[in-house]
């Protein structure tokens, strides 16, 4: 599998301009919103998590993985009726992991994407169901054949987005 | 130490907003309602995400409109003369459904029902989702500047869709019917069994506490029944799609919404709703209506001279027992703290009646106090052998004291 050992020296460490850190999680939460309207299905695609993912693999700082992880799931579940947290808890150890992992791993290429967002989803869903039900008192159902169809679907999906943002990359 | 701390810094960072969050949580869930804690985050997220949402849709709205209605008119004459034929079959329908309209007044009436009408709506457009499979919810353009309350019932052309859960400046937030946390009271049209209705995790729409010893039929359709406080009565839920026997003592019930839940796009908020009971001016002759219907050998009320009129004189019961020979038994309403006196004169006493008479001024709402004229009757039934009494029962639910007709 191309996920290879990467030396620091050889990590490249990448930022972006203001306006992209701020309006891609915004439009991603908008599209989140305004998509299953229309398409129903689209649903199982989580474009915040993606997101999150993404800027933490370019970043490779821990810090801002989980800080970027902690804003966007808030702002997720302010969307929706549920009590605040249950997204940022969960978003912020994905945020704090996949930064750590692009450290430690050359995550460039399209294999690697493919694998870490299909573990990160899983992850996140474990964390998010583990909250919900444990301090929130939310009835969940949990379905492994659901969870892994919708990380597969994620994780496809992933390599194209994550491509396409590429654009936005700056090195520093 | 705070070598530690910098060594492990992120970590610790880590553990403090994770530990921040939990305890934000806790607060919410403890307070069990988040609107207070956390309702600025909220603001702040609906007001960026939802102008945009808003915008998109009133944009597609436009364009669609100007497309349907300027540019895209092929079939337009076709549906023109199938509407029309449907106008009449419907106009034909209209006569019977207001023939038993009017019958269901009639009878509510009696038994003293209050109906609840919707008295004001308000359309909106369904904007954005919550994004979330676990949160079932939509956001629509209308918010508090519309004087959109929570807990407002929301429903579509098709059947009910939920209930506001938060309202803001533009925009308000409605909790579907499919969410785990919503609850709806409902009733089965035929069976008239009551049970909540409540969506699943998976999004299914359930109906619960009916008991596994009760028959339901699949496609039986699920009314709201109004024991909510919050959607009025006799609202289309959806119809029965599977039934079983459940965990527990209850049937496990899955209710197929009529509403399209996943593609909503115009809803209707209900924003008023008013209590009253049907035509209450017309008390006396609408009852007097019926009473004429049932007794069609009872002939018409004879004259009374002026100064002779008794007690209740315009009641039911001087009205209805004109004739010796068919003495009637006649609920009649009088006014709250009102009495019906025996009959006094000497035709009045020739005349024996029985009269059942509501002190609630509702006949049927509350258990009459029975008052025989008995006096007229015992003078009467010494020389005369009296005809079978005929009962008129005004109240559908025969009262124990009601003599029953021979």
């Amino acid at each position: 599998m191309p996920i290879t050992y990467t030396s620091r020296e050889q990590i490249e460490v990448y930022r972006f301009r203001a306006p992209v850190a701020i309006l891609v999680p915004l439009l991603a939460l908008f599209l989140q919103a305004f998509i299953p309207l229309r398409v129903s299905f689209f649903s199982i695609f989580d474009l915040p998590l993606l997101i999150v993912i993404f800027f933490a693999l370019a970043r490779r700082s821990q810090l801002s993985g989980l800080l970027t992880g902690a804003v966007i799931g808030i702002l997720q579940d302010a969307l929706t009726g549920k009590p605040i947290g249950v997204y940022g808890i969960s978003k912020t150890v994905v945020g704090y992991g996949a930064s750590s992992l692009g450290v430690k791993l050359d995550v460039e290429n399209a294999g690697s994407r493919f694998l870490v967002t299909l573990g990160f989803y899983i992850v996140h869903e474990i964390v998010y169901f583990a909250v919900a039900r444990g301090l929130v008192g939310q009835t969940l159902k949990w379905s492994w054949s659901h969870e892994f169809g919708a990380a597969f679907a994620n994780a496809v999906f992933a390599v194209v987005l994550f491509a396409f943002l590429d654009r936005f990359k700056q090195r520093t | 130490m705070d070598n530690l701390i910098g060594r492990y810094r992120n970590v610790t960072l880590l553990v403090a907003i994770l530990f921040a969050q939990v305890l934000g949580l806790a607060v919410q869930v403890k307070r069990n309602n988040e609107n207070e804690s956390s309702r600025l985050i909220r603001i702040w997220t609906v007001g960026a995400i939802t102008p945009l949402e808003k915008g998109i849709v009133h944009l597609q709205a436009g364009t669609n409109g100007l497309w349907r209605n300027y540019l895209f008119l092929r079939g337009v004459r076709q549906e023109n003369r199938e509407l029309k034929a449907q106008i009449e079959q419907l106009r034909l329908e209209q006569v019977r459904l207001k023939e038993d309209a009017e019958q269901a007044r009639r009878l509510q009436l009696l038994l003293g029902f209050k109906e609840q009408f919707i008295s004001k709506t308000m359309p909106a457009q369904v904007i954005g989702s919550s994004g979330s499979e676990q949160s079932r919810s939509v956001y629509i353009d209308k918010g508090s500047r519309d004087a959109l309350e929570k807990d407002m019932p929301v429903i579509s052309a098709d059947g009910v869709v939920g209930k506001i859960l938060r309202v803001f400046g533009s925009t308000s937030q409605v909790l579907l019917i499919n969410d785990q946390s919503s609850g709806v009271g409902t009733i089965l049209e035929q069976s008239r069994l009551q049970g909540v209705l409540r969506g699943s995790p998976t999004g299914e729409v359930m109906l619960e506490k009916i008991m596994n010893d009760e028959q339901v039929q699949l496609g039986e359709r699920v009314l709201t029944s109004g024991g909510d406080q919050i959607f009025p009565k006799g609202l289309l839920v959806g119809t029965v799609s599977k039934s079983g026997r459940g965990k527990e003592s209850f049937l496990d019930i899955h209710v197929k919404p009529s509403a399209n839940l996943s593609r909503l796009e115009e809803v209707l908020v209900i924003t008023r709703r008013e209590e009253k009971s049907p035509n209450t001016a017309v008390v006396p002759l609408r009852a007097l209506d019926i009473l004429t219907q049932r007794l069609p050998s009872v002939p018409d009320k004879p004259a009374v001279a002026p100064g002779k009129s008794q007690p209740g004189a315009g009641s039911l019961a001087t009205a209805a027992t004109p004739n010796a020979s068919a003495p009637a038994v006649v609920k009649t309403p009088v006014p709250a703290g009102g009495e019906i006196k025996p009959a006094s004169s000497p035709a009045q006493a020739a005349k024996p009646s029985i009269v059942q008479t509501s002190t609630s001024g509702q006949v049927g709402k509350t258990a009459p106090a029975v008052q025989k004229t008995e006096p007229a009757a015992k003078k009467k039934s010494s020389s005369e052998t009296p005809a079978k009494p005929q009962q008129v029962e005004a109240d559908p639910e025969p009262s124990p004291s009601t003599e029953k007709p021979q």
